[in-house]
């Protein structure tokens, strides 16, 4: 198995400009610098209420090099189909929609935008970037937040599992739904690539560890990333045409043996403080039915 | 210039399809939905080249009417009392975004208890929104403000979203002549579209950033202005408008008859034509009374209304909604405005009435109007405030 050659261009410094207000260790700009780099600068962010409302700085300077818009917080698919329309109406056909927004944004307050236009299956890529929790609010759960962790809205730890938003948009039929991780940009970066080249409406769910709200040192955000992906707990894969396709950092870990245990990862972050061996337990099933239910579409 | 006799709803549907919209997305409610059946129809024919985004709820249509209108299109939505609301969020967001769009709303009654009937609370709920507010009488006045919405929320001295208001069921599914003028002549008065800004990728643009106190105050500063400039301009589209089609309303109000009127009606909506004829019956009867109809609720025609009832004997308001706890809407508008000319008030009596769809006729008003006038001439002056219930 060849790895990619690494595709991302030298001058990613100019798609997020300096100044802008991300936490130390923020993944956001890690995966805003790979999207503008896959997608080129004729790109129309769409944001709707969540961390990057701030990242991207305040009025009247901008610290992404692409158009951006704010919108209201259920909206993001929404106000994206309306400008893919308008768009089309003009005639613009070389500008990519992004439709940009948080779990809470995504999984939460707009399932319900982002169903309907997954359905209508409008030209647009919606990314949802998991950081697993409210965070610009200050850490609350969401239904994104895995059980066990703790958020000051669960200070005894969430004990429903992870909504499995991937899932609802395989189950939407929609032409192509990837999951992804700041731990592997150039994965990310291929699946935007791909994303691009495919019209209609597509999805990519992208896990976004965070050291402000999962309670970890912020040099360590690419390290939780990958853990989260070694230990078999985040997923990377591709689907389309009905098939899921792994991607090659998940490959190995399809096979139990490879995997680094759970508890490695865990233990990296605060809010995993206080999981019980019962809480790990119920973890571990939450990965084995997932790895089950891959292996159903291989 | 042919005449069609249509609803109240596929008036709106073909007016917004003569100012050539290009992109509508819209949500069915009762009783807004034949307006989005029959653009559909029309999208579907072929005879408007737009996109029609049927999507799942309204707070979906308003913002995607918005992210249309942002991307440059020309565009439109309708919808109705608990759409209305489930979208007011986007409904301070698009004028907040200074962008023109167009909705049409069905006016009717808010549940609990469920109602489809008419009252104006839905639509008098949205009036710190920011937007254009206007209402018509009938479907002829509703097809006319429908393509002067565009022209107006398109005039870069205002750039703001319109809203246009008729009656459920009242305008809505009621059939009348609607003289319908040439499409060419459309296209020459009405224009492109014009906008402050287009989000289309093709330069860096950012909207909506998070802004200081005092810039955010500085932007909402601006819609006050505009609001201020757009009563000039609605005066200018209804004349320009007049000399085109050939009917003109008077700008912000319509006056019936109370040029040499001594006590004055205040109304908005469909019910006014009921009481122009209660006031021909009064007139008949020698009762020197004149009707001021309010076209324009955003922005206020202060001017206007301070001129017609700034000297007059006594003012009745009907009001079709209720602010609870106070009083209607149009009285409290009325009494605030008139205060900006004057610390001296005629006589205003508020009737709310037709609350929940109840049906108000010609016969009411004549009474209501009689009592209220006979009583003052006596020198006794009724409750200024009165819920207007039949049972």
């Amino acid at each position: 198995m060849s790895r990619p050659i690494p595709p991302l261009p030298r001058d990613m410094r100019d798609t997020i400009l300096p100044g802008h207000p991300a936490c130390h260790g923020c993944p956001i700009p890690m995966a805003l610098k790979t999207i503008e780099a896959a997608l080129g600068k004729k790109l129309i962010l769409v944001i709707p209420a969540c961390c990057t409302s701030i990242v991207v700085g305040p009025w009247p300077g901008c610290a992404i090099n692409a158009s951006v818009v704010h919108v209201a917080f259920a909206s993001a698919a929404s106000v994206a189909s309306g400008i893919v329309e308008g768009l089309r109406k003009r005639g613009i056909e070389d500008v990519h929609v992004v439709a940009w927004a948080g779990d809470g944004g995504t999984a939460d307050i707009g399932m319900a935008s982002l169903s309907g236009a997954a359905e209508r299956n409008h030209n647009m890529i919606y990314i949802m970037y998991d950081n697993e929790a409210y965070m610009n609010t200050g850490i609350q759960r969401s239904s994104s937040t895995p059980s066990g962790a703790w958020t000051t809205t669960t200070p005894l730890g969430k004990r429903e599992p992870k909504k499995d938003v991937a899932r609802i948009m395989i189950a939407h039929g929609v032409p192509y739904v990837a999951t992804a991780s700041v731990g592997y940009l150039h994965d990310l970066y291929n699946k935007l690539k791909k994303a691009a080249r495919i019209p209609g409406f597509k999805f990519i769910q992208v896990h976004a560890p965070c050291p402000t709200g999962w309670r970890f040192d912020p040099s360590k955000t690419v390290e939780v990333a990958k853990l989260a992906v070694e230990t078999g707990l985040w997923i990377l894969y591709e689907y389309r045409d009905g098939r899921i396709t792994l991607s090659p950092p998940s490959r190995p870990y399809i096979d139990k043996s490879k995997r680094k245990p759970i508890i490695e990862y865990l233990r990296m972050q605060g809010r995993f403080k206080g999981v019980s061996e019962e809480d790990v337990r119920v973890i571990e099933e939450y990965v084995e039915r997932t790895w089950d239910w891959i292996r159903k579409y291989m | 210039m042919p005449k069609l006799v249509l609803t109240g709803n596929y008036t709106v549907a073909l007016a917004a399809k003569m100012a050539r919209v290009q992109v509508v997305a819209a949500y069915p409610i009762t009783p807004q939905t034949s307006i989005v059946e029959k653009l559909a129809e029309y999208v579907d024919k072929g005879e408007l080249d737009a996109e029609m985004i049927r999507v799942e709820s309204e707070h979906s249509a308003l913002a995607a009417t918005f992210g249309a209108a942002i991307a440059g299109a020309r565009a439109f939505t309708a919808t109705s009392s608990h759409g209305l609301l489930y979208m007011h969020e986007w409904v301070h967001w698009t004028s907040h975004a200074r962008i023109p769009v167009v909705m049409a709303i069905v006016t009717r009654t808010i549940a609990a208890p469920w109602n489809i009937w008419s009252d104006h609370t839905d639509f008098l709920g949205q009036r710190d929104t920011g937007w254009i507010l206007c209402f018509a009488m009938d479907n002829q006045e509703l097809f006319d403000l429908t393509i002067q919405a565009f022209k107006i929320s398109e005039d870069p001295r205002v750039y703001l979203p319109s809203m246009i208001g008729l009656d459920a069921f009242i305008l809505s599914h009621t059939a009348m002549p609607v003289e319908v003028p040439d499409q060419k002549l459309v296209d020459e008065w009405l224009g492109s579209r014009r906008q402050p800004y287009a989000i289309d990728g093709l330069q860096p643009l950012a909207l909506g950033s998070l802004a200081w106190p005092e810039d955010t105050e500085e932007f909402f500063m601006g819609i006050q202005e505009a609001m201020e400039v757009a009563k000039k301009v609605i005066r200018e589209v209804d004349e320009s408008y007049g000399r085109v089609f050939g009917r003109s309303y008077g700008g912000l109000v319509e006056c019936y008859r109370c040029s040499d009127a001594k006590y004055h009606v205040v109304s908005m909506g469909a019910w006014s034509g009921d009481i122009m004829e209660a006031i021909d019956m009064l007139r008949d009867e020698g009762y020197p009374v004149g009707l001021m109809r309010i076209r324009f609720i955003r922005p206020f025609p202060d001017r206007e209304v301070y001129s017609i009832l700034g000297s007059s004997r006594g003012v009745i308001v009907f009001d079709r909604a209720i602010s609870f706890g106070s009083l209607g809407p149009i009285y409290l508008d009325i009494a605030g405005n008139m205060l900006k000319y004057t610390q001296k008030l005629p006589y205003m009596r508020n009737i709310v009435a037709g609350i929940g769809g109840v049906n108000v006729t010609y016969e009411d008003f004549i009474k209501l109007i009689k009592d209220t006038i006979d009583s003052l001439e006596k020198g006794v002056e009724p409750p200024t405030y009165t819920w207007y219930h039949k049972r």
